[in-house]
């Protein structure tokens, strides 16, 4: 009695187990997947930087003269030069990227001396996020505030997924629209002389960091318990008092969250700044002139250079500098602002 | 919903299988994507069976594909450096072949408005350089030179910067344009503007008349002075291949070479070889 | 008091205005890029092939590449998104620091830089996967699959755009109510019978509407494809999955920086621009639209 049950419960039972098990193990090694890329990423990105902090002695032939074969008759006459008269752009023993020339003030990658400075495209990046957050965030925080506090359901309704549609716009449109309309117009009302400038990258950035603020200050503004506000209300506060001192105060680590992922953003951004900001690698702090920003220069240069050179070492270096920075700000958006808001909820 | 990945699946599997015909793939320098593409797609037209592959990017993205096997015919606008060629070597164990097909007069665009008429070499070079900033020191009105220049990946930029600047590095001002059309289309709209590029681009901009030196007589980048050597920054442009060209390819460069290929090469605004 | 009551209703005005102005210029753009191409979009532009140097013609091999790229990146991208969200919904075990790590990675990944996916799509599957498949499987000096190509475009896209799935499908398995998961086990199932039958059914709008979301956000990425993939000219379309292909986003790019003619073309960059946003446009309407029916039915 007791094996035969044992035998007929045995191969049902089994078989299930079987799928139940390899159900769950293939659903949780899948799900490791995004953390594994998360490792592959850096390793990866890492991989190919790594010639910089282990640089390899560099062999050129610089000898022996080395000169391609000919094809087709050689024309009869030799009026174009093209000797390179003792100054060459070839990539010579200068060619290393070393601390002193990674933090230079220079940013030219092709030359006999090549100088792979970083501080002007750091400070491009910076340039350009700083103004993308200071046009942005504040118009991305009121129109937060107004359709979580002051307007009414149907509004918010409609306010919220109109904006959620300005996030599906691709970054590239923004950059075209940048290019063409953007600078065209801040030309005319500034008057400035270079058309293509920090500013206009940061306008069009603005674009692409009010969906993303916007989203985050509204989700921490609505995560506010009722009872808080209602207990303003009941103790006679108006509505617009009840916004201003009791939720938004609450709601202040969510907005500084908001503010930080709208600088991650802006600070990787890529198709914006390459077609709308000139692309000059100056070192300077007015904001009406060109910058190059460290996305921008590997979208520009990386499918030029030749793989495994030191200038592509550098570009992949870049990668891995945006990487850690973004991972930092999202960190500290992640882990201090949420343990804030617990905090404060909890009342602590 | 299972049916539908399954029909994704076996979408993508028949697309994986499906084979076509025999594909050369050009690629390179931006100031020749002009002439290359109106040479493939003429090419096409006539031969049918072949399917020619042309992108642009700079010479050096050329090049590096040429290095990195990706591409079978490279267009560069700059002679292939040694270190180049030592990287092919290394790979491929060749030199590579190159093979002039056109030759362009490097002109100095500027905007139509501006004054200035002739720059000699030594005032580009200032201008490029930084050390001249402003136009009234080259005979312009007062204003600021708002300075275009290309991408550190295109040979234009790098034989402007061996042959003009002689070796030093561009003014940080510079605002590098990814492509030939993006400088003329700046230089354009801005009236204080100077650029640099293939001859074959100009529309709606005027070029400068260039000297060798500050008491030589200036040159507009015409054919005849091209020809008999008297505008001093012109260069040739080049195919690149890994080794002598064979079958469709060796079909393909002879073309291009013969009196129909040139035929193209001076529509589009370059000069014929031969 | 008096000042108060200004204050209050200046910041009414001040943040409806912040409201008007993005919404401004949302339309404001639609409209500048529609009618700007408005001129060139004809049947012709949609189904036509460029000519003369990219200078006239139409878009059709961008706008089959861009499908392709988002056909073959859903493949990979929404399984994985689907399963990690039933893993961190159904499996794991909300308080362990496995879980909080794997979520943790989540939102990192979110953050990344696209621009650093492409850098990845060319260290790891061109310069790593690539070169080794052809150490394997071609003839020495041949290289096939260590260049970049639609497949590995697809794949640095599909990496790229996994949260988007995941957070789209969690959001809706957290609709579907305990008492069903509960009433399945209760019946005799097992998890994964419960799982299957009851609470993917039950969440397949979430799928549905992460799987939209995820086509849009591929459709519009140029810079993870800037090196893995996109091509400035084909003349043919993709036939194999090692073929380069042209992309509406990369199209856009290239016209308005490295065209032949960038006046000339202005028009075809406007119309291709309209394209493009039309697409994503349509999409996040249709993902937007399906949610929100689906939020209406949770709450009736």
């Amino acid at each position: 009695m007791l094996t035969k049950k044992k035998n007929n419960g045995n191969s049902l039972k089994r078989k299930f187990r079987l799928s139940e098990f390899l159900a769950e193990y293939t659903i949780k090694s899948v799900s490791f997947i995004s953390l594994a890329v998360i490792v592959l990423i850096f390793v990866f990105v890492f991989r190919e930087a790594a010639p910089i902090f282990f640089p390899k002695e560099k062999k050129i032939n610089t000898e022996e003269f080395l000169q391609s074969e000919t094809y087709g008759e050689e024309p009869s006459d030799s009026s174009a030069s093209n000797s390179l008269e003792g100054y060459s752009s070839l990539n010579g023993s200068g060619d290393v990227a070393d601390f002193k020339n990674l933090t230079g003030k220079d940013w030219q990658p092709v030359g006999e001396n090549p100088k792979y400075g970083l501080i002007p495209i750091f400070i491009g990046s910076l340039k350009v996020t700083v103004i993308a957050i200071l046009f942005g965030a504040p118009i991305a925080i009121l129109a937060a505030i107004y359709s979580s506090l002051f307007a009414n359901k149907k509004l918010r309704e409609f306010i919220k997924p109109a904006i959620e549609l300005l996030a599906s716009f691709p970054s590239v449109v923004i950059g075209f629209f940048a290019l063409i309309t953007i600078a065209t117009i801040i030309q005319n009302i500034f008057g400035v002389s270079y058309r293509l400038n920090a500013f206009v990258g940061g306008v069009a950035m603005a674009l692409a960091v009010i969906p993303i603020v916007y989203t985050v200050t509204e989700d921490s503004l609505t995560a506010i318990p009722k009872y808080m506000s209602e207990a303003s209300l009941a103790l006679g506060a108006t509505r617009w008092q009840t916004a201003l001192f009791v939720v938004m105060p609450a709601a202040t680590p969510g907005i500084f969250a908001a503010l930080l992922l709208g600088f991650g953003r802006a600070f990787g951004e890529t198709m914006i700044v390459l077609m709308a900001t000139g692309n000059a690698p100056l070192t300077s702090f007015s904001i009406f002139e060109p910058v190059r920003t460290m996305s921008a220069t590997v979208g520009a240069e990386m499918a030029e250079v030749v793989f495994g050179d030191t200038h592509y070492t550098v570009l992949f270096f870049i990668g891995v500098l945006l990487f850690i920075i973004t991972f930092i700000i999202n960190a500290i958006a992640e882990f201090y602002v949420r343990a804030r808001l617990m905090k404060r909820f909890r009342g602590e | 919903m299972k049916k539908i990945i399954f029909a994704v699946v076996i979408m993508a599997a028949a697309f994986g299988f499906y084979m076509q015909s025999k594909v050369i793939t050009v690629k390179g320098s931006d100031t020749m994507v002009i002439v290359a593409q109106r040479w493939a797609e003429k090419y096409m037209s006539e031969k049918s069976g072949i399917t020619i592959q042309v992108t642009g990017g700079g010479s050096g993205t050329g090049i590096a594909a040429l290095i990195n096997g990706t591409t079978d015919i490279c267009n560069a606008s700059r002679p292939m450096k040694p270190s180049e060629r030592e990287k092919l070597k290394q790979r491929f164990n060749t030199l590579g072949v190159e093979v002039k097909v056109a030759k362009d007069g490097l002109s100095v665009y500027l905007n139509e408005v501006n004054q200035v008429k002739e720059l000699s070499l030594q005032q580009i070079k200032d201008i490029y350089t930084g050390k001249v900033t402003n136009w009234k020191e080259v005979g312009g009105k007062d204003s600021r030179i708002i300075v275009y220049g290309r991408e550190n990946s295109s040979g234009t930029y790098v034989y402007f910067k061996d042959n003009v600047l002689n070796g030093a590095d561009y003014t940080a001002t510079m605002q590098s344009l990814p492509g030939t059309a993006a400088v003329v289309n700046a230089v354009v709209k801005d009236k204080n503007a100077i650029g640099f590029g293939g001859a074959a681009y100009a529309k709606g901009i005027k070029f400068t008349a260039v000297k060798k030196d500050a008491n030589s007589p200036a040159f507009l980048p015409t054919e005849e002075n091209i020809k008999n050597g008297n505008y001093p920054i012109a260069r040739y442009l080049y195919l690149y291949l890994r080794n002598k060209p064979t079958g469709e390819i060796k079909e393909y460069v002879d073309w291009i070479l013969s009196k129909e290929g040139q035929e193209i090469v001076s529509k589009v605004g370059y000069f014929p070889v031969k | 008091m008096m000042n108060n009551k200004f204050l209050g209703k200046g910041i009414v005005i001040i943040s409806a205005l912040s409201v008007a102005a993005i919404i401004a210029s949302l339309i404001f753009i639609l409209f500048e890029i529609y009618s700007g191409g408005r001129d060139y979009l004809t049947w012709e532009f949609i189904t036509g092939y460029p000519k003369e140097g990219m200078t006239e013609g139409g878009i059709f091999p961008a706008i089959v590449g861009t499908v392709l790229l988002v056909l073959i990146m859903s493949v990979a991208c929404v399984p994985i998104g689907t399963i990690t969200a039933i893993y961190l919904n159904e499996y794991a075990n909300k308080k362990s620091i496995l879980t909080k790590i794997i979520r943790f990675g989540v939102n990192t990944l979110s953050g990344v830089p696209s621009i650093v996916f492409g850098l990845f799509g060319l260290g790891f599957f061109i310069q790593f996967v690539g070169t080794g498949m052809d150490k394997v499987f071609s003839e020495p000096g041949q290289l096939q699959w260590g260049q970049p190509n639609i497949l590995w475009a697809s794949m640095t896209m599909a990496f790229l755009t996994i949260p988007v799935v995941i957070v789209s499908v969690e959001e809706s398995l957290k609709t579907v109510p305990d008492d069903l998961r509960a009433g399945g086990l209760a019946l005799g199932a097992t998890k994964w019978q419960t799982i299957r039958k009851i609470i993917i059914p039950n969440s397949i709008n979430g799928i549905l509407t992460g799987t939209i979301l995820a086509i849009g956000r591929g459709a519009g990425e140029v810079a993870p494809i800037l090196f893995t993939g996109a091509a400035y000219f084909l003349p043919n379309l993709p036939g194999k999955l090692t073929d380069q292909f042209m992309n509406l986003g990369y199209h856009i790019y290239v016209m308005a920086t490295q065209s032949t003619d960038v006046e000339a073309t202005k028009g075809i960059q406007y119309a291709t621009a309209f394209v493009l946003l039309i697409c994503t446009f349509s999409l996040s309407f249709i993902a937007i639209f399906v949610r929100y029916r689906f939020r209406q039915k949770i709450k009736s």
